[in-house]
């Protein structure tokens, strides 16, 4: 990733943005901004499969010089209460943030916080 | 005492409704000790190894797999297929093998390429396997995204996951951690390299995965 003097682009993503696309187009996407150097933020995160798809996308996508792939943190399925399950109310993936590894770092994270360092002079 | 004693009750208890034969995948981070724990595994059940072992993250990169290892627990057995995966990591930077471990760059390039390929392939290897034997290492923060991925992954799956805490041998390991991060799971502390508590790996791999259970496919 080649350096860039602008800053560096945090974007938040809306839910319903992200619930506008499929589930492959989300997944291409979140892989084409994080390519282009950006750190994305979702509101409404991935399925466990989806992210265990992104990986493999994101293996696909590697360019050694280049990408070296995604750093990427978020919280599991908010469980829905038996009320919930009763009403059909589907398990949600909570806030997820996605960057290039090369330049967001996971510094910490617990049960109500993800710590992240952004290495400056990278990204877009 | 009735007409069984316990041992035997619960033998035909496992005949009636236990499997005979289930494909366990190995599956965890990079350098957490999955083929040492397959070499231990295959070492006490057939006298066999699995592969090679090293400090250099992403050692094993093509999935290895041994059949029909049958694992004893008292009166039960389960035959399992073991398959070593290679490690899933959400980025390969070869730069890593050079400055950490001396690799050159032609080597360190060519093992972040297959390692990108070794990842593709673990996540492969979900659709076809039966169970999960997930190693975590235990001295290390086992809230990383790849573990809470995997998890949710064979959650959704519905696939059987017990989790082996490695490397407890090591002073500053912490399987108690390990345990309350995952409290719905079983963790089984264990040592891969000097074999401690392998018999209790043992003991649950054939209790866990013998039983029959519907799978989710996607």
């Amino acid at each position: 990733m080649t350096k860039n003097k602008d800053g560096i682009s945090v974007n938040l993503v809306s839910r319903q943005k992200l619930d506008e696309f499929s589930s492959a187009e989300k997944l291409e996407f979140i892989l084409k901004e994080v390519q282009k150097g950006k750190v994305l933020v979702l509101e409404h995160g991935l399925t466990p499969i989806e992210q265990t798809e992104l990986i493999a996308h994101t293996m696909k996508e590697i360019k050694q010089d280049t990408f070296i792939g995604i750093e990427i943190e978020g919280y599991g399925e908010d469980k829905p209460s038996i009320i919930q399950k009763i009403l059909g109310v589907i398990k949600k993936p909570r806030m997820t943030v996605i960057g290039p590894a090369d330049l967001l770092k996971t510094v910490r994270k617990d049960s109500n916080m993800i710590q992240t360092r952004i290495i400056p002079g990278k990204g877009s | 005492m009735g007409l069984f004693g316990k041992t035997s009750f619960a033998f035909i208890l496992h005949r009636i409704f236990g499997k005979k034969h289930a494909k366990i995948g190995i599956y965890g981070p990079p350098n957490v000790g999955k083929t040492t724990l397959a070499n231990r595994i295959l070492r006490d059940w057939t006298g066999d190894i699995m592969g090679s072992v090293s400090e250099i993250p992403h050692e094993t990169r093509i999935a290895k797999w041994k059949k029909d290892v049958k694992v004893e627990n008292g009166n039960s057995s389960l035959y399992m297929d073991i398959v070593d995966t290679p490690g899933i990591a959400t980025k390969v930077d070869y730069k890593e093998f050079v400055n950490t471990f001396g690799l050159s760059k032609d080597e360190s390039k060519q093992r972040a390429k297959e390692a990108t390929e070794g990842v593709i392939e673990s996540i492969r290897w979900l659709e076809d396997v039966d169970g999960v034997l997930l190693v975590m290492d235990a001295t290390q923060d086992p809230f990383t995204q790849v573990n809470v991925t995997i998890l949710g992954n064979l959650e959704a799956r519905k696939l059987p996951v017990l989790i082996a805490a490695n490397k407890i041998d090591m002073e500053d390991s912490s399987p108690a951690t390990l345990k309350s991060a995952f409290p719905q799971h079983p963790v089984i502390p264990i040592s891969a390299l000097t074999g401690y508590n392998s018999e209790n790996l043992y003991t649950k791999m054939v209790e866990h995965f013998g039983k029959k259970r519907r799978k989710k496919r996607r």
